[in-house]
């Protein structure tokens, strides 16, 4: 299976050339890495070639790395049903780069780029419909960025008194709790005072 | 009638129509009967499912499994454990796998028992789902003496399930099977061969095996249209592989042959599940029913009572969790409705760094435009029944 995925994956680089990025297998699946700008030129050949045939679209989605200087990865799950394999496709990207949209390939690309718009505040040029789809009208903000609270900032609740639902900001009694629960579980790294004696 | 009368106007069908199947609202523009235009408004059930799983150990993210696709739940929380074993590099004992293949196949039932009938329902039949949920009950029934709880059992946990089956249970799931079979036969003829159901949904909601994989369908959207694509088939996960079964494909890729290969896809499932309780008594199904690695899945209260280590291992557990490693992993299984997969990325930590569900539903109805163009308005019902889609997935 791998030396299958890894066959391929030379095919892909020696295909494409510099727009290859980088290339890995883990797990038993393939990931590419491409630039913004290589991804439709990168996905058609997928999708035409004879050794690839990704002709089925599984997902798009985006993740966030707030540390990193571009933040957002776009992620990309092709399968090809003819050979049995799938591929995942990398893109990274930040707040005001877009990427070029898929739509023009695979008109399913069309919700999961406005979710991920919508979740991620990520950029889609091409798209001819960039509105949000999953969270309510008139939200503001992105919620799935690792810096929007968990919580969010809006509630919204029905006012009996005015006969209407209204929009609050968030009042919680008990603020959420996010235990560090990340303490050694296999002992202490660090020395704790006086055992540095023992050593010695 | 003057030129200045023609005009198109739109509707707005939910976001409380009772063929909405849930809290969806389509804006549609219709010119006379005829639909122009399809706009499903969808996150009215939205409620951040993938940002809670970012706050949540990986033991406490498999119950909101259960409310995406809350019609098959088990389904879903399989999907999630399948990812965070394979990042876990962990195997599951061969009972657990046993067992695991039993809910899926029970699971399949309960969505395409729901799907069939209601489709009849919003063609205009009322007994059917009646008839349908008598059985629906059963089975939940069979969920509730595994888990506990009648839907959202979070019972499937990453290692294994969460408790043996008591032996009479699998006797009671195999004295279902002979006795549904005869009420899948009464279904057929009341529902499948019905003149009304087929003037309803033959020939409606056309769509090419070319246009199924651009539109990213999958399950029984491509199977109605000729490709005999099964996830358990062609990528086989837990013991699909030595398990006897045929896939049923349509011809025409009409709705009628996507609820003829529902029908048909029950009767496979109970003879999965007939396979599975004959393995599950033989010795080779016998033994754990979770992995033994102490620092994945939690002891026995047995063992606690008499083991320090079984003790810490406990509370470890339950407070901190267990840390996967980094990396990042797609798996897919076949639920009822598609490709059910969640891309994992894990930083080391014990919380999933991201989560990503990847609903078949939500690639569905998206192409409800596609598909409704050009079809009369009482159409709209019958497609949105045909594409199986239940918005805890969908909306996540």
């Amino acid at each position: 299976m791998s030396a299958e995925l890894q066959a391929l994956s030379d095919h892909i680089a020696a295909s494409l050339g510099a727009a290859v990025a980088a290339r890995d297998i883990a797990y038993g699946e393939l990931t590419i890495t491409v630039r913004g700008e290589d991804i439709l030129r990168t996905v058609t050949f997928l999708r035409d070639d004879s050794q690839c045939r990704f002709i089925c679209f599984i997902d798009i989605c985006g993740v966030d790395y707030p540390s990193r200087e571009k933040r957002f990865d776009v992620v990309y799950h092709f399968l090809a049903p003819h050979h049995n394999r799938r591929i995942r496709v990398k893109v990274e990207t930040d707040e005001v780069t877009p990427v070029p949209s898929l739509i023009g390939l695979f008109p399913a690309a069309n919700w999961f780029e406005r979710e991920a718009y919508d979740l991620y505040g990520i950029l889609f040029s091409g798209h001819p419909d960039l509105r949000r789809i999953l969270t309510d009208y008139g939200f503001e903000g992105f919620p799935l960025r690792k810096d929007f609270p968990l919580t969010g900032f809006v509630e919204v609740r029905y006012d009996d008194a005015q006969g209407r639902v209204v929009y609050e900001p968030v009042k919680l009694n008990q603020e959420f709790r996010n235990f560090d629960f990340l303490s050694p579980w296999e002992g202490t790294e660090y020395v704790l005072p006086g055992d540095e004696k023992a050593k010695a | 009638m003057g030129e200045h009368n023609i005009r198109n106007f739109s509707i707005n069908f939910g976001p409380q129509h009772p063929a909405a199947h849930g809290v969806l609202r389509l804006v549609l523009e219709l010119d006379g009967e005829i639909v122009e235009r399809v706009d499903p408004h969808i996150g009215l059930l939205h409620r951040g499912t993938e940002k809670l799983i970012e706050y949540k150990t990986y033991t406490q993210a498999t119950p909101y499994f259960d409310r995406l696709d809350y019609v098959a739940p088990m389904n879903q929380e399989h999907a999630f454990c399948l990812a965070v074993e394979k990042l876990l590099g962990i195997e599951v004992p061969r009972r657990a796998q046993l067992i695991r293949v039993l809910y899926s196949e029970i699971g399949r039932l309960l969505s395409h028992l729901l799907n069939v009938t209601t489709q009849a329902m919003d063609v205009g039949a009322l007994t059917p789902p009646l008839w349908g949920f008598e059985e629906r009950e059963k089975l939940m029934v069979f969920y509730e003496r595994a888990s506990g709880a009648r839907m959202h059992a979070n019972y499937i946990r990453p290692g294994g399930v969460n408790m043996d089956l008591p032996p009479e249970l699998i006797d009671d799931i195999e004295a279902f099977c002979d006795p549904f079979l005869k009420v899948l036969d009464d279904l057929d003829t009341l529902v499948i061969g019905n003149r009304i159901f087929k003037q309803r949904n033959v020939d409606i909601g056309v769509v090419s095996l070319e246009d199924c994989w651009k539109w990213g369908f999958s399950g029984v959207m491509v199977r109605g249209s000729g490709a005999a694509w099964d996830l358990r088939k062609a990528q086989p996960y837990e013991c699909y592989e030595e398990m006897e079964f045929d896939i049923p494909v349509g011809k025409n890729c009409d709705n009628y042959d996507r609820q003829v290969i529902r029908m048909e896809e029950m009767r496979q499932s109970v003879r999965i599940m007939r396979q599975c309780v004959t393995k599950l008594r033989e010795p080779a199904g016998k033994g754990p029913v979770n992995t033994l690695d102490g620092k994945v899945v939690p002891p026995s209260r047995k063992d606690m009572k008499r083991s320090m280590e079984a003790l810490i291992h406990h509370f470890k557990l339950y407070t901190e969790g267990f840390h996967v490693p980094a990396g990042e992993v797609y798996a897919a299984v076949e639920a009822p409705k598609g490709e059910f997969g969640v891309y994992l990325v894990a930083d080391g930590g014990n919380k999933p760094y991201r989560c990503k569900i990847r609903a078949p539903g939500f690639a569905h109805l998206q192409a409800m435009d596609f598909l409704c163009r050009g079809h009369m308005l009482a159409d709209v019902a019958g497609i949105l029944g045909s594409i199986d889609i239940v918005f805890g997935e969908v909306d996540r």
